[in-house]
């Protein structure tokens, strides 16, 4: 039988507001445990939680940036449960009024792009942080857990998919574009690795063309993109192995072992009727006004999808496109400013990811101190097509460049790469290399027409790369020819 | 229209270790909670909006502002057992 994979992604995002959801303790990763707490944030007896009006508007953006509606009136509720994170013995978080609902983020995976809808995104507060420590700091072997505070109460925005995702691939392509929304909104530091933004994934089986949802397993704890999309692959597999040799499937939640490669059944998942859910009395309802909910449209950013189609629409290929919106914003300034000065979109993106993005990596420089503006890399692919330099010598102009040494023409000139287009003494050069090289001239008069290319080599290395290649060839040509 | 509750999950839920007596007490007690309850869903209008605050106040917001926290050792000072800064507890794996 041919199986199909049905998966439904839920995101918790972090906000970076200053303050907490409900209280004005410090939002702030990697403080000394237990320094930002109060009353509040610990669930002492009679503390009153009142809600950051921040972070409302950071999930009204998010909704906004998802296209989903946002609520005109919504309300908190509390999910009831015992964890010793949760101080209170309730979560504060939403039921069935969330501020946002219905929205859609299109994912393409090998060039075909579906949209992936978006069931709602409401608005909860993050727990404490459980550290297990014994054996090896094993969940299951655990002696004792060491408690943290500091995450208590930090906004979290909760963002559900509906079951639409159908493979592991595609399951990465949408937490990782999901992740690129928020970030670009600057909603969150959206870090996987601090736990800033965290996945879990809905998986089930069901036979190719059935309608119908098969028993739903949630996956956690995958760190990473590429975990995400290994656990989820893990678990497809695993639930046709189970149900092929005639066995059945328990809702449950399992835990990615990312060291095995396996999941673990972690617990048999609590029914939604039994968090025993019932609106917070302590907290009032809120007000979605149209007003205010246009104040945040207005407010948001170019988002990645947007950004991707714009540059599609000026000329770029799919790939570059999407790679060039993907690169740090100051990346992405620089070829706005570098076409603007008129130069060609598709030779200003090459660079950019190119190039520029691996001397980044290679110096490990922020790209907040990216010593090249656009008009350097305008000018950059101006004397190139000028002739002035190669296209093999502007790699090294553009060296200079990002080594403070001035603009392109002046580095040009001073690493002395200006290119050769004199015939007289390119012929020159010509004439040397033909000379070392009898052999090679023998294989042309034999008809090997590819020798060209080695002796292309040997004349620009002998000109020290300098030398207009197009020239070197014809040169070359007229000379073996006659 | 009657409901019968599994009153031993309800307790289980709330970790509370209830004698038979008691559970007996307690479900009889539910019951009349659960009764009042259907009626009052029987009335017209959405229960969300009108029981979601007495007071009829809406958007009761704080700015995004920093406020100061409490002393690390105060709040410590509370715990049966501390580490490093941290509250120490029994291994917090859920146990069925």
């Amino acid at each position: 039988m041919t199986w199909e994979s049905v998966i439904g992604i839920e995101v918790h995002v972090e906000l970076s507001t200053r303050s907490k959801m409900f209280c004005g303790c410090a939002v702030e990763f990697g403080a000394e445990p237990n320094t930002n707490t109060c009353p509040v944030c610990l669930g002492l007896p009679g503390a009153l939680p009142v809600p950051n009006r921040k972070a409302i508007e950071w999930i009204m953006a998010i909704g906004l940036a998802l296209n989903c509606e946002v609520s005109e009136r919504s309300v908190f509720h509390r999910k009831n449960y015992f964890y010793a994170d949760l101080p209170k013995g309730y979560q504060i978080s939403q039921f069935d009024i969330p501020v946002c609902h219905d929205g859609y983020l299109d994912v393409t995976v090998d060039g075909e792009t579906r949209r992936i809808g978006i069931e709602r995104a409401h608005m909860e507060e993050d727990t404490g942080k459980s550290t297990h420590i014994g054996d090896g700091g094993r969940i299951h072997a655990a002696e004792s857990t060491l408690l943290d505070f500091n995450r208590s109460g930090v906004p979290l925005v909760e963002v559900v998919s509906r079951p639409d995702i159908r493979s592991a691939a595609e399951a990465r392509a949408y937490a990782q574009d999901l992740r690129a929304v928020v970030a670009e909104l600057g909603a969150s530091d959206a870090r996987l690795e601090e736990g800033s933004i965290r996945f879990d994934a809905n998986v089930s089986i069901r036979p190719e063309g059935a309608e119908g949802l098969g028993t739903k397993v949630e996956v956690k704890n995958m760190n990473s993109f590429r975990s995400l999309e290994k656990a989820v692959d893990y678990e497809i597999e695993r639930q046709i192995t189970v149900v092929e040799a005639g066995g059945e499937l328990t809702q449950e939640t399992r835990h990615w072992d990312e060291e095995a490669g396996v999941t673990h059944s972690m617990r048999v998942k609590e029914g939604s009727s039994d968090y025993r859910y019932f609106t917070e009395p302590d907290l009032a309802p809120m007000v979605m006004s149209a007003s205010w909910v246009d104040e945040v449209r207005v407010g948001l950013p170019e988002l990645p999808a947007e950004r991707k189609a714009r540059y599609s629409d000026e000329g770029l290929e799919s790939d570059l496109a999407g790679v060039l919106s993907a690169s740090p914003v100051e990346v992405r300034d620089i070829f706005d400013v570098a076409v603007a000065e008129g130069a060609d979109h598709r030779r200003v993106a090459n660079w950019l990811v190119g190039d520029v993005t691996a001397w980044l990596r290679r110096t490990e420089t922020d790209p907040t101190k990216l010593p090249l503006g656009g008009k350097q890399l305008a000018e950059l692919v101006e004397i190139v097509d000028e002739g002035v330099v190669s296209s093999s010598a502007a790699k090294m102009v553009l060296e200079g460049v990002l080594q403070g040494e001035g603009s392109p023409r002046e580095v040009a000139k001073a690493r002395d790469l200006v290119q050769i287009s004199d015939v007289s003494a390119i012929e020159e050069i010509v004439a040397g290399v033909l000379a070392d090289n009898p052999e090679a001239v023998k294989s042309y008069a034999a008809g090997e027409q590819k020798v060209v290319g080695f002796l292309v080599g040997q004349v620009m290395r002998a000109s020290q790369g300098k030398a207009d290649p197009k020239l070197v060839n014809e040169l070359l040509r007229q000379k073996l020819s006659s | 229209m009657p409901i019968d509750i599994d009153i031993a999950h309800v307790a289980r839920l709330a970790r509370l270790d209830l004698t038979a007596e008691e559970l007996e007490s307690y479900k009889t007690q539910l019951d009349v909670i659960l009764d009042h309850a259907t009626q009052v869903q029987s009335l017209e209008g959405d229960p969300r909006e009108e029981s979601a605050h007495p007071l009829g106040l809406v958007n009761a917001f704080r700015q995004d502002e920093r406020r100061p926290s409490l002393d690390r050792d105060e709040v410590l000072s509370q715990a049966p057992e501390t580490k490093d800064g941290y509250f120490v507890v029994p291994p917090a794996m859920e146990t069925q």
